[in-house]
This record gives C-alpha cells, sequence and structure tokens, in this order.
C-alpha cells in the first residue's frame, strides 16, 4: 500500500460524486452504452437535461502495450500495434516501423516500391476508418442508412487488404525494412476498380447525411471547440484541422512518399455554425476521404508504371536480420487516421528490445478535451459530440 | 530557433543551474533540465515568441532500472508556427519504496493535456506530480496494487480473490 498522502485525490472525487447524488444527479453513460464506441464510461453529472460535469473513466480495454513492448523485439512488437487504432491498423504499424527504421538508419534503404505500398495500404486503412467514423456519427445522430452504405463500401477496403495480407482487421503487414509480401498478382487493377466504383458513392453519402437538414441541425454549433483549446489540449488530426488549422504531418514532417504525393488538407471552414462545431469536423473527415482517394490513385498510378512489380523483387530483401539500434532515445510522430500518432522509443544499443516504449495515441489526447467542450450542453447534444470526437477505446486504453 | 539558443536562452532567462546536461548523441537532442524549474522553463518555451512550443505531444515517465535507482520524465514539445519540435528530461533519485515516491511538479498549468499523460505516469509508474488537479489512477481500478511499468513490478497473483493465470 502507498501512503495515504497519495489518495487525496482519490477521495476528493469520491467526496465530489456523494455531494453531487445529493444536489444533482449522477448519470453513468457506458461502458455498454452504444453511443460511446466501445467500452467507455462517462460519470453525467447532470442538473434535470444540463450537463454539468463529465468525468471519463477509461482502461477498460487496457492491455498492457507498453509492457509488452518491453519485453519483445522489435519486429514481435508490431502485431501489438496493430491491436491500438484497430480500425486504421496499417497507419500504426507504419509509424512504429518507421521510428525503428531511423533508428536504425535504413530508412533511406527501403525500396520506392515498398514505400509506394506502404502509403498505398496506409490510405486505404485511413479511407476505411473515415467511412467507419462517418457511418457511426450518422447512427448516433439517429441516421440508420449511412451506417449500412459505410459499412457495404468499407467491406471491399477490408477484402482486399486482407487479400494482400491474409487478415482482415489486425495486418502485421509492413515490417521493419520491408513488407511481409508484395501485392498479390491483381491488387493493383481490383483496387483502381474500387475507386471507380466509390467514388460516386461519395457524393451518394453525402446528399444523404453532410448536407442533410436534420443533421445539420443536430450538429451545426455544437460542441464548438476552440483553436487555442484544441492546441492546449494537445489535440490533432481531423480534430485540430475541425478547428480551422492546416496541421497535417505527412505534409509538416514530410515522411515516406508524401511530399511527392499530391493532395490537399481540408480544415474546418464554419460554413454551417460556428468553426469548430462537430459538423466541421465530420465534413474534416468526408474531405480526407477524397484527398485519400486521390493519393491512393496517384500510388497506383506509379505502381502500375515506373514501380512495376518484377519477378525478382522482393520486399524482404532489406530486412536486417537482427534489430539492435544505437543507444538513443527517439520519438517518432506521423500522421494516424485520428490523428499525431507517436512512438518514443528507449534503446539501449546491445540489446533487441528496447527499455522503453511509450505510444502516443491521439485519440487519448482527443478525449481528453471532452470534459471542456461538454460542459453546459444537453445530454442529447452530448452523444453528438461524442460521437464527433471520433475516438478508438483501443489507442486510448493501449 | 536551434537547440543551442534554446539552451543559452533558458540560462540567460533562469541562471546556470536551470540546464543540468544534454544529450546530443542520438538522432534527436534531448535537454536535462533541473526538475524544480520545469514548469517555468514550458511556460517560458510556450510564451517566448521566438520559440512558441504550443504544442505538448507527450510525457513519458521512464524507469531507469532497479540498479540505476532514478526516475524520469520525458517531455516531448512541438512548435506548430516553426515546425520545431523539442525534448525535454527530468530525473530525480528515488529508493523505490511505495510510501516515498519520485515526485516532480506538475505542468498541467502551461498544457492542460499534461493532465491525463500524467496520471497515467502515476498511474503505471508511480511518479507523483505535486499541484496536479486530479492525480488518481487513470487506465487501471482504482484499488490497484503497484505500479506495472517498473521495472522490478511483480503480478500478482489473485486480484480480488480471483487467480490470475
Amino acid at each position: 500500500m502507498t501512503h495515504p498522502k497519495y489518495d487525496t485525490a482519490l477521495n476528493n472525487y469520491y467526496k465530489k460524486i456523494a455531494d453531487a447524488a445529493t444536489e444533482d444527479m449522477v448519470l453513468n453513460m457506458g461502458p455498454q452504452h452504444p453511443s460511446t464506441h466501445g467500452v467507455l464510461r462517462l460519470e453525467l453529472i447532470t442538473d434535470g437535461e444540463i450537463v454539468k460535469e463529465v468525468i471519463p473513466h477509461i482502461g477498460y480495454l487496457h492491455r498492457c502495450f507498453e509492457k509488452h513492448a518491453e519485453s519483445l523485439t522489435y519486429q514481435q512488437t508490431i502485431p501489438f500495434t496493430d491491436r491500438l487504432d484497430y480500425l486504421a491498423s496499417m497507419n500504426n504499424s507504419h509509424a512504429f516501423v518507421m521510428g525503428v527504421e531511423r533508428m536504425m538508419g535504413i530508412d533511406k534503404d527501403i525500396p520506392k516500391r515498398v514505400e509506394y505500398i506502404r502509403v498505398l495500404v496506409c490510405e486505404l486503412n485511413r479511407i476505411a476508418s473515415h467511412l467507419i467514423a462517418i457511418g457511426t456519427y450518422g447512427i448516433d445522430i439517429g441516421a440508420f442508412t449511412p451506417f449500412l452504405w459505410c459499412f457495404r463500401d468499407r467491406e471491399h477496403i477490408m477484402g482486399m487488404l486482407e487479400w494482400a495480407s491474409g487478415s482482415r482487421m489486425l495486418y502485421n503487414y509492413i515490417w521493419v525494412g520491408g513488407l511481409f509480401y508484395d501485392l498479390p498478382v491483381g491488387f493493383e487493377e481490383r483496387c483502381a476498380e474500387f475507386v471507380t466504383y466509390f467514388k460516386p458513392k461519395m457524393v451518394e453519402l453525402n446528399e444523404l447525411l453532410t448536407d442533410n437538414q436534420v443533421f445539420i441541425s443536430r450538429t451545426a454549433n455544437v460542441g464548438v471547440l476552440p483553436l487555442d483549446v484544441a492546441i492546449n489540449y494537445g489535440c490533432s488530426g481531423p480534430m485540430l484541422r475541425g478547428s480551422g488549422l492546416k496541421w497535417d504531418l505527412r505534409r509538416i514532417d514530410g515522411y515516406s512518399v508524401y511530399p511527392e504525393l499530391e493532395f490537399d488538407i481540408p480544415i474546418g471552414q464554419g460554413k454551417m455554425g460556428a468553426v469548430g462545431d462537430c459538423w466541421d469536423r465530420y465534413k474534416v473527415r468526408v474531405d480526407e476521404i477524397e484527398q485519400s482517394l486521390k493519393i491512393v490513385e496517384q500510388c497506383l498510378g506509379r505502381l502500375q508504371n515506373e514501380l512495376k512489380r518484377t519477378t525478382d523483387f522482393d520486399p524482404r530483401a532489406k530486412m536486417p536480420r537482427k534489430i539492435t539500434p544505437k543507444a538513443q532515445d527517439y520519438y517518432v510522430r506521423c500522421e494516424g487516421a485520428k490523428g499525431e500518432l507517436g512512438f518514443y522509443f528507449m534503446a539501449d544499443g546491445k540489446s533487441e528490445i528496447p527499455t522503453r516504449v511509450k505510444c502516443r495515441a491521439p485519440s487519448f489526447h482527443n478525449l481528453s478535451v471532452l470534459p471542456e467542450l461538454a460542459k453546459g450542453v444537453m445530454i442529447a447534444d452530448l452523444i453528438a459530440i461524442v460521437g464527433s470526437i471520433d475516438f478508438v477505446l483501443g489507442e486510448v486504453d493501449r | 530557433m536551434s537547440f543551442e539558443e534554446i539552451k543559452l536562452l533558458l540560462i540567460e532567462k533562469f541562471g546556470e543551474g536551470v540546464v543540468v546536461g544534454e544529450e546530443t548523441t542520438g538522432l534527436q537532442p534531448a535537454l536535462l533540465v533541473a526538475p524544480d524549474q520545469i514548469t517555468n522553463v514550458c511556460l517560458e518555451l510556450r510564451n517566448n515568441p521566438k520559440t512558441y512550443f504550443d504544442f505538448l505531444s507527450s510525457i513519458s515517465g521512464v524507469d531507469y532500472g532497479v540498479e540505476a535507482g532514478r526516475f524520469g520524465v520525458v517531455y516531448h514539445l512541438a512548435s506548430i508556427p516553426y515546425k520545431t519540435q523539442l525534448t525535454l528530461k527530468i530525473s530525480t533519485e528515488n529508493d523505490r519504496s511505495l510510501d516515498n515516491l519520485p515526485t516532480f511538479p506538475s505542468i498541467t498549468p502551461v498544457y492542460r493535456t499534461a493532465d491525463w499523460h500524467e496520471r497515467e505516469a502515476y498511474d503505471l509508474l508511480g511518479i507523483f506530480f505535486e499541484n496536479h488537479p486530479d492525480l488518481r489512477r487513470i487506465l487501471l481500478p482504482d484499488d490497484w496494487d503497484g505500479f506495472p511499468l517498473r521495472k522490478d513490478y511483480k503480478a500478482a497473483e489473485y486480484y480480488k480473490g480471483i487467480k490470475v493465470d
């Protein structure tokens, strides 16, 4: 047992809940509430319909990622990174692998074809992740059809990535120094077919949901997140861009082959209400899907022409036999589907196992702003705010 | 502003004692700061128009091992207008007893996002942050014993009378 002075905060919390139970009402939302997108428990202190305070309780999905990473080699940790943000696994392993490669000093030796395949699968995964965000957001607000449409289209991406990696959601496809396998024969053509199929579907989705008056009334001017608050809370990704800042690490850091690709960075413009409201965050995701499609098309173009598949191409050729980085600390960051995804490594230079791995999960920060956003809103609006954050509990709890 | 310039700026503002060392061998240089000054240093780095580190990427608590007997905290700052990054490190010696946790000042007054990160460091490594508004466990249950990310942590055999396999 620890010294009682370390329990002060816990006792204060118990007292607060006990006091609130007599004067206001304490309402538990979750951990099994469908609108919390996983096992998140929100403890609301409410005055009638007004939310006075939100106390999030996380950790129901804690899987000891950092503890595992301290006892496994870098290569063995990659499947664990897939389970962080399990809706965009490729982005997680890409970030992790990139950090290890830079520490090893082999990041410049990776073949161009491998890099383009990585970016291609990452962007496909980003589209899949945003489709879930949009679909489930619709269902939070009460629109059922967009959910089914989004999942139908997402299933095409899942099918393609399963074809490439052998698994539907948790791929373990991107490895340190290369890839698990080259893309299967015919993948590029199938992917191009998907892009042609998917573009009109986005137009349909916009007609159904984005410009829907009921949807706009529920989301515009709700949960407005001012830019300074967003930055101070460490928000990133669509959450930060929704508040009107052009900040995308794919452009800022220019990692992998992103400097060679053309795409725009959509930001929230406050078209339906204030800048940084729920509708803006939603719209940023819709626009990002279009930009990701653009990137996918460019990658396919390169992969089918100058970086064409050759019979002797081995995506594992540059893979180091033993991954033992020099003694150093390194923090790598990249743009995951939810925002800035970072890994902090501490290597001692002798062992194949890192001494410390810390995961900076974007959803963790994006969720931490919720108590600030939810002060004084109606309970029904809280659902809209929670949905617009688009967190994945696998990443929040790690 | 380069790493050296930031170092000089901090020394000029807070005196010689504020920077206790630096690590420049790796890909990212790190500044070792005196633990009691960390809140002021962060405030200065955030507010000074020449540095403007307005974005706190991450806070990592570190256990340097049983032999070293040290605990530390690593701060990763980023500046949005200048597109720069900076690593700050603080550390202290500690005897690992549960009655005397390693203690650092909290930087929640400067960056609100530090709130959950410091709670996480407290939860997993048992690092105590003074003046933190609400330092409870965050990922583990409130009644958990011990701090799992410490190098000498032994997994409990029973949790609430249930055998753990």
